[in-house]
């Protein structure tokens, strides 16, 4: 399958990946200086920083050989749910606006978890029935009206907004998770479960993991964080209301798929899907600055998604039984 | 992991007498739902028995219940395609291109299938040659030609189609018997046939339930896996059509969460998600239930978007009483 | 005579009506290697699933050093020092060696994993076991000896004293199982109780102390291995007394019906040419790596050949596809019935069917009727043991499944019938009826072109005899000059 001599041959993915994005930015900003204007910089960290947060909880789901398409309905219904509960009593301070958007999100992560872990109904259509079910609660808690700017205490707003370090707490939110992940994948056992788990499902029950109960923790871990994405969602653009992250679920998928996050389970880690998020973020980021016009966006996006996919296809494992040769070589 | 249990599903492929007892198990229980659904319907609007009220109901559904029959194929077959709402944009927005540049109606159509049967070969070409995993490709594609069609009209609106066009979306057959309703009703008896009565059908089968034995017993799976993307892209095509006639624009954010609309009446009516197993009969009763239902709502004026929290919450039960009944009826093997 | 460290005693385990063991006994000592053996079905799986707990049994004794326990769980079974070794490496890819090593008990400092630990005691056990293994590799970059020998360091790490190897020599060379077999050696010298499930009774014999034997879920037969013969062994299996014959008629061999000139596939394999003639078996026997199924994969059309030329009845072929070889003739009974031989949700009639589908059919429709009656015939003719054709695969025995498999493929009328290790995993009465079989379709005029690794079946029913080594022909022997011996040599280095 098609690949770029010396990006594969050895390397592994995130090295490859770091590179191609380098190279991106390098391109992008010789040809545009005016891209690295602090505001636009700061811009392309704030909004990464949300991609890169959903798309670390996306790739505890898909470790364990599971797929999130609810997530950004997730974050659409909880910072509905923490702008209105910060309409209503302004007063709370921003504890428990972030205690109820963790809380909730995971809920929410726990309802896709239970589903699949218990009911046993196969992730793809679980959350395919909650991405609907999500989103359409949104409406339904705010009876179609959105909230506004002028709803929201100062707190709320600013919280997101301030500077430490010249680097918004949006975006320090976002490095803390990617840290916090990185941690927990690499030191508890967990985490260390989760992959074994999503590596080899009989292998796991046989050393005594319970694999669907991992994929339910992927699944609240995912939620949790989608719920916290919510707030600051909302925060950041200062409104709430239905279509808050319409689709975005995608750019999340993609920028684990980029990442190197095998969506035959098992492999990925935080660092590729921080690289695959600060990928996908450059080259949003970058079109307005190049001068193309936001109607083409979505097809540069789409495109470099379908390429970034065809690239990574060489990486996936064949599942069992869908590879001709792979028993025989085996054992023959 | 199946969802739907094999002893409910088993041998679908074959039809013999113990088998097809067993199959209708699922299509009874939604063709009970899809009567009491009906009878609710009729309790709670009085306008709803009315023959007119129910030809403005199949509108509602009929595009993506056509779209629903190949991608029953193509799930059966062990693959999925969700940049269908995709393709339906970037047709329309290329058919009203072309209906703008002033030619008439039969080529404004043929630009419509023409686009989506490109748009399933390159579905088809990412998954059979490139071999990147269906669902990832489609996440791509899903994009890419909603993209293309934003590219091309930007916020604009297209609306110059002929009068004559109108009649695909729009027209009668027979009394209240829409255009749209007597196609999906032709289209359904087709594939139905072609899945449950031929050797094509028969191979499909086969490719999802195994694709390596299927492979080693002489089909040729990725031909087969290419050309139902094709034909489900081609059908998207038609959909396209169907509904921009209906319209009478195109905007590029039409058809917008189609997919998730169709893959969930293809669910529903029983098809198991990890292939091999379904009926068409199942995707019908399926499609007219969410049909039913969300028209029964819009009546009651329930927003859109409070149905799609009805056809998730459908969606997930169903599935769910399914795989609970399977599970305590299922041998366990070892 | 000591005691047992480990004692079964009148364990049953039923499953959904399905009596699977109903009298487990056995009794395992330190230091000793016990043979576990039986046909399939026996009850020796589910033996093993209740010493590692991952079946409770329903009824019975299980003691250690004399004290009653219930081994509850996997978690319960490690603390016991119970460990299992499994057939098909079940081992994390993706996970370095380490980490598989520790996959149960990870090392941990202040609650989080310590690599730093777990690398060191990895290493130390390694270094026992393969010094070549480096703990931080990943375990996808070894071989499959090596995986194992990663699963019994994963035993030792949990200091197991019983552990239970289950077919462990499935997929090793010679020299692997020798190393292997040192290794069993030290562990039994350093006290632990070994329990070596195996088929093949070379090994039984070289390597186990004790002998168990079980049929149909009760234990029939124990005791030390030099008491026993081999014969004794396989009537005890069976319960009658059965001399493993191979069913080889005398078959008239015919003029030549297909040819292989110098097929060649990059590394597979290279310069194959033979030639096989109506009325014959040609054994292919080789060690892993071999490329035995690769060459007969390239033939049947799922691979494309680099070079080469294939001819039947004189004809030249041109094999782009499994659909083009079965056209021209040729049939492929593959090596793993469950996944490549059938699908197992179908029922019967439909595997059948399966590649014959465009001669049940009018004008592209199915002939349902028609599927039926060519499933029945075979069902009569291969005397497949089933309540109707309509019983779905899955729920037939192995032996019965690859006769379903072998009518499948005879349904095509082929004049070449490939056959890859056509009796894995079969108990040995059908074993025999796969031997019938074959003799029947050659005296029909089929060529049988039989690859396997089981040196008594090639011997007993290939008229010839090709031996491949890493991709390359390296002799030939006809039935009258094949030796044992001549043939291990050829097949394995120096």
């Amino acid at each position: 399958m098609p690949k770029i001599p010396g990006i594969r041959r050895g390397m592994p993915h995130e090295v490859g990946l770091g590179l191609l994005t380098l190279l991106l930015l390098a391109l992008v900003t010789t040809a545009f200086p005016r891209f690295l204007v602090i505001d636009n910089v700061k811009s392309l960290f704030d909004d990464t920083a949300l991609l890169i947060m959903l798309a670390v909880g996306e790739m505890f789901v898909i470790l364990t050989r599971g797929i999130d398409l609810s997530v950004a309905a997730n974050a659409a219904l909880t910072g509905m749910v923490v702008a209105l509960f910060n309409a209503h009593y302004p007063g709370a301070g921003i504890v428990p606006v972030l205690v109820i958007a963790i809380v909730m999100g995971a809920a929410l992560g726990l309802v896709n978890g239970l589903l699949v872990w218990r009911v046993r109904i196969p992730s793809i259509v679980v959350t395919l029935g909650t991405l609907s079910v999500y989103r359409g609660c949104v409406y339904l808690v705010s009876g179609g009206a959105w909230v506004n700017s002028g709803q929201m205490s100062p707190f709320f707003l600013s919280f997101v907004r301030v500077p430490i370090l010249g680097v918004s707490v949006l975006s320090w939110i976002g490095i803390l998770v990617a840290v916090l992940a990185w941690a927990y994948l690499r030191y508890a056992i967990s985490g260390r479960n989760l992959y074994a788990a999503g590596n080899n499902p009989n292998a796991a029950a046989y050393a005594g993991i319970d694999v669907g109960r991992m994929q339910c923790l992927a699944f609240v871990l995912s939620g949790a964080i989608a719920g916290l994405a919510g707030y600051l969602w909302v925060a950041r653009f200062a409104v709430a209301y239905t279509d808050v992250a319409s689709g975005f679920e995608l750019q999340v998928i993609a920028a684990c798929v980029i990442g190197g996050v095998s969506i035959t389970g098992g492999v990925g880690g935080v660092l590729g899907v921080v690289l695959g998020g600060l990928f996908l973020g450059i080259i949003k980021n970058a079109l307005p600055v190049v001068g193309i016009s936001p109607f083409f966006q979505m097809a540069v996006s789409g495109l470099v998604i379908t390429i970034a996919v065809i690239l990574n296809a060489g990486t996936y494992r064949k599942s069992h039984g869908r590879k001709i040769l792979e028993r025989s070589e085996a054992t023959s | 992991m199946s969802t739907i249990s094999s002893s409910v599903q088993a041998g679908t492929a074959n039809g013999c007498g113990v088998t097809w007892r067993k199959l209708l198990r699922w299509e009874t229980l939604l063709g009970l739902v899809v009567i009491a659904d009906f009878i609710l319907n009729t309790r709670l609007s009085s306008y709803f028995l009315d023959p007119w009220t129910l030809s403005d109901a199949s509108f509602n559904f009929t595009e993506r219940a056509i779209m629903a029959l190949p991608m029953a194929f193509l799930i059966i077959a062990g693959e999925i395609d969700i940049s269908v709402g995709s393709i339906i944009a970037m047709a329309s927005v290329l058919m009203g291109l072309v209906a703008k540049a002033g030619f008439g109606t039969p080529l404004v159509c043929v630009t419509g299938l023409a686009v989506g049967f490109g748009a399933g070969c390159f579905n088809g070409l990412l998954v059979t040659v490139f071999r990147v995993p269906s669902i990832v490709a489609t996440i791509g594609t899903l994009s890419l030609f909603r993209g293309i069609a934003y590219a091309i009209i930007g916020d604009g609106v297209l609306k110059s189609y002929a009068h004559n066009f109108a009649y695909f979306g729009q027209g009668y057959v027979w009394g209240p018997i829409s255009f749209e309703l007597v196609l999906f009703a032709v289209l359904a008896v087709l594939f139905g046939i072609v899945l449950h009565w031929t050797v094509i059908g028969r191979r499909i089968f086969a490719i999802g339930a195994n694709p390596v034995a299927a492979r080693l017993s002489g089909i040729r799976v990725d031909t087969y896996k290419f050309w139902i993307f094709v034909l489900l892209g081609t059908v998207s095509g038609l959909a396209a059509v169907l509904l921009t006639s209906r319209l009478g624009s195109t905007r590029p954010s039409i058809a917008m969460g189609w997919e998730l609309e169709v893959i969930t009446m293809v669910i529903l009516g029983g098809i198991s998600i990890d292939g091999g197993q379904g009926s068409i009969l199942g995707v019908v009763l399926a499609a007219l239930l969410i049909g039913l239902v969300t028209f029964g709502l819009s009546l009651l004026n329930v927003p859109g978007i409070v149905l799609a929290i009805v056809t998730g919450t459908l969606l997930i039960a169903v599935v769910a009483i399914s795989s609970l009944i399977g599970y305590s009826g299922r041998r366990r093997r070892h | 005579m000591s005691e047992p460290l480990l004692s079964l005693s009148g364990v049953t385990k039923s499953f959904a009506g399905v009596h699977a063991l109903v009298k487990g006994e056995i009794d395992l000592y330190s230091g000793e290697v016990t043979a576990l053996i039986g046909e399939n079905g026996a009850g020796k799986s589910t033996l093993v699933k209740i010493l590692t707990g991952v079946h409770q049994a329903d009824g019975g004794e299980i003691r250690m050093e004399g004290a009653p326990v219930r081994i509850g769980s996997a978690d319960q079974a490690g603390r016991l020092g119970i460990s299992a070794i499994h057939q098909e490496a079940v081992v994390f890819d993706d996970l370095s060696v380490a980490e598989n090593i520790f996959v149960t008990d990870r090392p941990r400092k202040h609650g989080m994993v310590d690599w730093a630990t777990m690398r060191e005691r990895a290493r130390v056990i390694l270094d026992e076991l393969d010094p070549r293994i480096d703990p931080r590799m990943p375990m996808r970059q070894l071989s499959v000896a090596q995986k194992h020998l990663v699963q019994i360091a994963r035993a030792l790490s949990n200091e197991a004293r019983i552990v239970i190897m289950d077919e462990p020599t499935a997929a090793l060379s010679h020299r692997e199982v020798e190393e292997l077999f040192t290794i069993v050696r030290r562990l039994k010298a350093e006290g632990r109780a070994i329990l070596f499930i195996s088929h093949k009774f070379e090994e039984v014999f070289d390597l186990a102390d004790r002998y168990a034997v079980f049929r149909d879920g009760a234990a029939v037969g124990h005791g030390l291995i030099q008491d026993v013969s081999r014969d004794q062994l396989i009537s005890l299996m069976v319960g009658r007394s059965v001399d493993q014959v191979f069913p080889k008629a005398a078959v008239p061999i015919g003029e030549e019906l297909f040819r292989v000139d110098g097929l060649s596939r990059g590394e597979e394999f290279a310069d194959i040419s033979f030639a096989l003639r109506r009325g014959e078996i040609l054994g292919v026997y080789g060690l892993v790596g071999a490329g035995r199924s690769e060459v007969m994969q390239a033939i049947f059309g799922l691979t494309r050949a680099d070079r080469g030329e294939i001819n039947l009845e004189g004809r030249s072929l041109a094999i782009g596809s499994p659909e083009d070889a079965i056209t021209s003739g040729i049939a492929y009974v593959p090596e793993d019935r469950q996944i490549q031989g059938g699908i197992l949700r179908f029922p019967i009639a439909s595997n059948i069917a399966l590649p014959s589908l465009s001669h049940l059919s009018h004008r592209g429709f199915m002939r349902r009727s028609d599927e039926r009656a060519l499933a029945e015939d075979y069902v009569r003719e291969l005397q497949i043991k089933t309540s109707g054709v309509s019983q779905r695969l899955e729920e037939l025995s192995g032996g019965n499944q690859q006769k379903v498999v072998i009518g499948k493929w005879l349904a095509t009328h082929p004049r070449v019938l490939i056959m890859d290790e056509p009796t894995k995993g079969i108990d040995v009465g059908a074993k025999t009826a796969v031997y019938r079989l074959m003799g029947e379709m050659v005296a029909k005029g089929l060529g049988i072109i039989m690859v396997s690794s089981e040196l008594p079946e090639v011997m007993g029913m290939a008229d010839r005899i090709l031996v491949m080594r890493r991709g390359r022909l390296r002799a030939t022997f006809t039935r009258a000059e094949a030796t044992p011996e001549s043939i291990v040599k050829a097949a394995t280095d120096a």
